[in-house]
């Protein structure tokens, strides 16, 4: 017999990895706006142009499978967080029509554009830091708490710079890439003393991660996670300066990692402490419907969206971002 | 409780209005856009190039907009409707994940390379990226109006130890008013689009009554126009035939239709007294209401005494005018564009094409509160009360998240028709 609600699990977090991967690349640059001249702004967005719209989509299909797989946590989860989603929501709507905007408005029209897109993908990424932050101690109330998701907030956005910044360093060059090199070194501090401060902190929010964690031996083979995490980031910080590609494809590393130790964390949980995925998980004939079609269509979409990569390849320039 | 389900239904009616503005106009945009990008293949003519070019820039601009705001919609399911997936979450769930999988992705990847990819991949991919974006844009109205039909006039589903599941997904998904709402839906997209480009085009000629690109392009709308809104009468009628048989509160609150009878009158204006189950300073026709309804002037029409349940009056009522309204007004300037400029393009015709720009919003947006608003009290007909969908989210909470959805939808809209008037103004030279 095939265990449906871990299928779905599988299949939801990878949704939400890759939306967090992939916009989260272009929030990244997009928060990294101001530190840029006007020239180096228009190829930094020109840098993710082609990519954001079906980055986006992740985050839709994230949320669908979560709707549709775990209906009873969709309705907790984002009743629970329905301010901060808010916030997300038109952080995303801003940054979205800002760059469309931008691209058609001169003069002090798009410096207001520039602004808008900036500021929509800051107060987009501090929120989902913050969603993030509440729902890994189950929505607790208390100022510990609440701090607590301030701090990952502040985590996640340093994540998302080190993102944009090496996603940079990997699509431009000449004084732009130069730049983006020292952000990402900027990213990269910023990103230790975020992990450090919630790996730190989860144990101590949360009793079910600390047993989790903290049960010897098995403490010594997860150990495996914090250890790599440490070696993918030095190799980030010698990469920088000396390869394109390394340094993006080591923030990405650094996703999964720590990912994969949240995922740990939480499983099997959907909501910690409170509604398992078994708990939440959808009727199995609406399971059963999807999978068939998930089985079929995804292949299909990482096909074509490798082909979109593919055909954009390479450094941007600048000039006519449409010929 | 009572103002928080209005509260969660306003918020929600506000977001679904302003979300559908947009893939109304990208959906039949989509297809224009294919052919105008083929005529360009296949003639190498400049002007058809600066003719896609520009479109495909309002299209793109248009299509942001769409994912922008469906993301809230998405979001929103679940935090307006918590009973909405608790209850029919095995049906509807599907049903949107499946629009994400087979269409979302694909548009959203091959806008890409339409937009930034015209040097970058061959002409035919370039033409087949375009026909694909138009191929997803159609898929996701398919799954969104299947889902929304299946709401209206649910079939196909199952209660298994009191959980509602799908039967036969087959059933689910082609029931009985999916077919008619898609054509209706496709229809009225087209329709939009090309009273959009139109009008633009008009605009343009307005500044630069030489502009050749412009002159092609008003012609074109107009065209389309004038075939597909004679269309949409008739699959609208089609579709008030389907919608007598299976929703008949519906057809008796959009028609105002108080009382059971044969050879019901049609109401053509009057204001609806819900009070005193009445029509007020009523112009009727005798005998005119059951012909159209149901095509024999002695047809019986249930009215709305015969119900337990059915919608409040006055919206219904009035949203069906205002869209039938604008549509009759959509298919005398169609056809009287289309007589005129074969020979000339007097300026009063432009303005008249320039102001019909969003017309199309107009009666989509009209049309959608008549099968919305229509369906009330139920959510999903016989099976879900709105009320009981609501959830637990406080009034504050929803005041102040409405604050912001206002201010956002109303600035963004604003800057979306402004920038659309000043990019066409500019022309594609």
């Amino acid at each position: 017999m095939i265990d449906l609600p871990i299928i779905f699990t599988v299949l939801m977090g990878a949704a939400i990895l890759a939306y967090v991967v992939l916009d989260g690349y272009d929030l990244g640059v997009g928060m990294l706006m101001p530190a840029a001249s006007r020239d180096e702004q228009n190829r930094m967005v020109a840098s993710i142009g082609p990519f954001w719209d079906a980055n986006e989509t992740w985050l839709v299909l994230g949320i669908g499978l979560l709707l549709v797989a775990f209906p009873a946590a969709h309705g907790e989860i984002l009743g629970a967080l329905y301010l901060p989603v808010a916030a997300m929501l038109v952080g995303l709507m801003l940054r979205g029509v800002a760059f469309e905007l931008r691209i058609k408005a001169e003069g002090w029209h798009r410096e207001l554009w520039n602004w808008l897109f900036w500021a929509g993908s800051t107060l987009a990424s501090l929120a989902q830091g913050f969603m993030l932050g509440r729902y890994i101690t189950g929505f607790a109330p208390g100022i510990g708490y609440w701090l607590f998701a301030l701090v990952v907030a502040g985590g996640l956005c340093g994540g998302y710079v080190l993102l944009g910044a090496t996603w940079l360093v990997h699509r431009t060059d000449g004084p732009l890439q130069t730049k983006a090199i020292a952000w990402a070194k900027w990213g990269l501090l910023w990103v230790a003393l975020g992990v450090a401060l919630v790996s730190l902190g989860t144990p101590l929010v949360s009793e079910t991660v600390r047993e989790k964690w903290f049960d010897f031996p098995r403490t010594l083979a997860l150990m495996v996670l914090p250890l790599s995490t440490l070696m993918v980031w030095i190799w980030i910080w010698i990469s920088l300066g000396r390869s394109d590609w390394k340094p993006f494809a080591g923030a990405v590393a650094i996703y999964v990692l720590a990912f994969l130790g949240l995922a740990y964390s939480l499983f099997p949980f959907v909501i910690i402490d409170r509604m398992t995925i078994w708990d939440a998980a959808a009727h199995p004939s609406a399971l059963v419907f999807m999978l068939v079609g998930t089985t079929i269509v995804l292949p299909f979409i990482i096909g074509y969206t490798f082909y979109a990569y593919r055909v954009f390849r390479g450094k941007v320039t600048g000039g006519d971002p449409y010929s | 409780m009572e103002e928080a389900v209005l509260l969660a239904r306003a918020q929600f009616g506000l977001n679904i209005a302003f979300h559908i503005l947009f893939p109304t106009i990208t959906i039949g945009l989509a297809w224009l856009l294919v052919v105008f990008r083929i005529r360009y293949e296949r003639t190498r003519d400049p002007a058809w190039l600066g003719t896609y070019k520009l479109w495909v820039k309002v299209f793109a601009l248009t299509f942001a907009m769409g994912v922008v705001t469906g993301i809230v919609m998405s979001f929103q399911f679940g935090t307006n409707w918590p009973g909405y997936m608790n209850k029919v979450g095995n049906v509807a769930g599907p049903l949107l994940a499946y629009e994400v999988l087979t269409a979302f992705f694909l548009e959203a990847t091959f806008l890409g390379v339409m937009l930034f990819g015209m040097n970058k991949v061959s002409g035919r991919m370039h033409v087949a990226s375009a026909i694909i974006v138009a191929f997803g844009t159609t898929v996701s109205a398919f799954w969104i109006l299947a889902l929304n039909s299946w709401m209206q006039t649910p079939t196909g589903h199952v209660f298994e130890n009191g959980v509602l599941i799908a039967g036969s997904w087959l059933e689910v998904i082609f029931n009985p008013s999916f077919p008619y709402r898609l054509t209706h839906m496709l229809l009225a997209s087209g329709i939009t689009a090309s009273f959009v480009v139109a009008g633009l085009s008009a605009w343009r000629l307005l500044k630069a009554p030489s502009d050749p690109s412009a002159a092609k392009t008003l012609r074109f709308g107009v065209h389309i126009a004038a075939v597909l809104v004679p269309l949409q009468v008739i699959v609208g009628d089609l579709h008030g035939l389907n919608t007598l048989k299976h929703q008949p509160a519906k057809v008796a609150a959009l028609e105002a239709i108080w009382k059971t009878e044969r050879g019901a009158a049609l109401t053509l204006f009057g204001f609806p007294n819900e009070k005193e189950k009445r029509t007020d300073y009523a112009i009727m026709i005798p005998k005119a209401g059951s012909l159209i309804l149901a095509h024999d002037a002695d047809a019986e029409i249930k009215g709305l005494d015969a119900f337990k349940d059915h919608p409040p009056v006055a919206p219904v009522f009035w949203s069906f005018r205002i869209m039938v309204g604008m549509g009759v007004l959509m298919l005398v300037l169609a056809w009287t564009g289309t007589l005129i400029l074969r020979k000339r393009t007097p300026r009063w015709l432009l303005w008249a094409f320039a102001g019909f720009t969003f017309s199309g919003w107009v009666a989509t947006l009209a049309g959608w509160m008549v099968t919305e608003i229509g369906r009330q009290p139920w959510l999903v007909t016989g099976i879900l009360r709105t009320a009981d969908a609501a959830g637990d989210v406080s009034g504050a909470e929803l005041g102040a998240s409405m604050t912001g959805y206002v201010l956002t939808y109303g600035a963004l809209l604003l800057s979306y028709m402004v920038v659309l008037t000043h990019l066409s103004g500019k022309g594609s030279q």
